[in-house]
């Protein structure tokens, strides 16, 4: 099979799954979630690393080097702040 | 190895859904984010040891600035700003995407491979897509950290141009697949989408903000799944599209809530221009409004079985949620039962209030949704409005030509007596009078909402 074509069944089963996992979350939880998934998105921290890394050129180099810090921030500070509020709801009195 | 790289990756997409079905509870969405992070780091690691790396120097120095950029943000930001901090957070993910898709196509171009068509045409969408999240997110932090004002800018002619502007975006993609080897198409394209992504977030309101932060995270997802066409990486088409999915579900609810069409919140400008209906303030008002003192209110708040507490980002502005719970503390001990009912849009973004009066330590428990709240409001004693306006405002059930004419309201006026804490009979973010301050059933406390929960305490102490 032509691998778009996987790639654009993949994309339509993980919208699937999302819409299934995502309407599960009670509306107290919705800034937490939206941080978390903000999260997730930095996942293109994978394409970042390796345009980095394998320097075909200084500008694919700089390209990626950017892409990783902003990637990077999104990770980090999405996962932290998220983390961060699931706490205070946790708490316990 | 490639095998086992990719079978990693699948990992860190499970455990992203596992990560995000935690979150259906606040038991378990600590240990979800954990799992998300955790699948997160498996990809960053099983990426590390792709052989194609020759120097590490760059990414190190990458991972090292972002994270202490990331950590400092997430660590530093009140509250009350994390519709700011997500804001910008969205960008940075649209940016990320936009470069890394920027990036392989010059890549891909350099070894001469000759790029297949739907390659280009994910390195167009994600170009697209992360130019206007970036900028459009960009604007969203501005208005909402108040460096440029939050009111809607419009001009004569801005959705002709905004039209222009996606037809040249689109002009600039097809480029991108007709003549891939001149990769300035691509700059120009993101070029473009920087100039949309500004004008088509400069005409929203702030009080419509909650749906342009939605739905720029789900943008960021949407740029992050494209890069995953463009690297052909499922890992990114599934990560992103579970983001896309979900800035999707919360852009509809902000939009229900508020009962607008997503293309009247986007092209709507609501709140540029002051009804016509404000006019009318003194006829609603004139003669009706009883203004009451803490001490009148406290000997209300005496005998009350049932006290429901409406915040709205007023609370949060004027810092008053400590002292509300220790209000709520002290009519629980007098034997009340004390719960709050949040509406969907009360803060400035989906969820806020919630986090709001987490930090608190107010009990989940005790935060209830608009329609469980509704529900007990005929049977509640007392109904405390603070910092809240348009969304208890009975006119959105009465009047079908009111500009919040059938969004769904919080119905406080059927409570025994309604207590509301505002500094003065000013309208909220929809410009019109609150037929609720003149109701027979309602004292209105004139005061900031910080100052007024303290004069409640002690006249409640006092009793």
């Amino acid at each position: 099979m032509d691998t778009v074509v996987v790639s654009v069944t993949i994309f339509v089963l993980a919208i699937f799954v999302g819409f299934e996992v995502i309407t599960k979350v009670p509306p107290t939880l919705h800034t937490p979630l939206m941080s978390g998934s903000n999260a997730i998105s930095g996942i293109t921290i994978v394409g970042a690393l390796l345009s980095a890394g394998t320097q075909h050129t200084t500008l694919t180099t700089i390209l990626g080097f950017a892409a990783v810090v902003f990637a990077m921030i999104n990770v980090v500070g999405g996962f932290l702040v998220t983390d961060r509020m699931l706490k205070m709801f946790r708490r316990k009195h | 190895m490639s095998a086992l790289i990719n079978l990693a990756y699948l990992l860190s997409a499970a455990l992203f859904i596992f990560g995000l079905k935690g979150l259906s509870h606040p038991r378990t969405a600590v240990r979800g984010n954990l799992l998300g992070a955790t699948g997160m780091l498996i990809a960053i690691v099983v990426t590390l040891l792709n052989r194609q790396i020759i120097d590490y120097k760059l990414i190190v120095a990458g991972l090292v600035v972002g994270s202490a950029i990331g950590a400092v943000l997430a660590l530093k930001v009140r509250m009350t700003a994390m519709p700011q901090m997500v804001a910008l957070l969205n960008g940075f993910g649209g940016a990320a995407s936009a470069l890394v898709a920027g990036a392989a196509l010059v890549e891909t171009m350099l070894a001469q491979q000759g790029a297949p068509v739907d390659m280009l045409v994910a390195t167009g969408a994600s170009g697209l897509i992360g130019g206007v999240t970036f900028w459009g997110s960009l604007v969203a932090f501005a208005k909402l950290e108040e460096i440029v004002s939050g009111a809607p800018v419009l001009f004569k002619g801005q959705h002709l141009l905004n039209g222009v502007l996606l037809a040249a975006a689109l002009v600039a993609c097809g480029l991108i697949v007709y003549e891939p080897a001149n990769t300035n198409w691509y700059w120009i394209l993101v070029a473009i989408a920087s100039v949309l992504g500004v004008l088509v977030t400069i005409p929203i309101g702030g009080a419509d903000m909650p749906v342009v932060i939605s739905l720029l995270n789900s943008y960021s997802g949407l740029a992050a799944a494209a890069t995953g066409f463009v690297l052909t990486n499922n890992m990114l088409i599934i990560a992103g599209s579970l983001v896309g999915a979900s800035g999707i579900i919360l852009t509809a609810i902000m939009c229900k809530a508020m009962n607008r069409s997503l293309a009247n919140v986007l092209f709507g400008g609501v709140g540029a221009v002051a009804p016509s209906a404000a006019a009318s303030a003194d006829a609603v008002y004139a003669g009706k409004i009883k203004a009451a003192s803490a001490e009148e209110i406290a000997m209300v708040l005496e005998n009350a079985r049932r006290v429901v507490i409406v915040p709205g980002y007023g609370l949060a502005v004027s810092q008053a949620q400590h002292s509300l719970r220790q209000l709520a503390d002290l009519l629980e001990a007098r034997g009340a039962e004390v719960v709050y009912g949040i509406h969907p849009v009360a803060g400035r973004m989906p969820g806020h209030m919630n986090v709001l009066l987490a930090e608190a330590e107010v009990p989940y428990e005790k935060l209830l949704e608009m329609e469980q709240v509704n529900a007990l409001l005929p049977q509640t004693d007392v109904a405390i409005v603070i910092g809240a306006n348009d969304v208890v405002n009975p006119v959105a059930r009465t009047d079908p030509n009111s500009p919040i004419a059938g969004m769904p309201i919080i119905d406080v006026d059927k409570a025994h007596t309604v207590v509301v804490v505002k500094r003065s009979l000013s309208p909220g973010f929809a410009g019109i009078p609150n037929p609720l301050f003149a109701a027979d059933n309602t004292l209105m406390f004139f005061s900031d909402g910080k100052k007024a929960v303290g004069d409640l305490i002690q006249a409640v102490k006092e009793l």
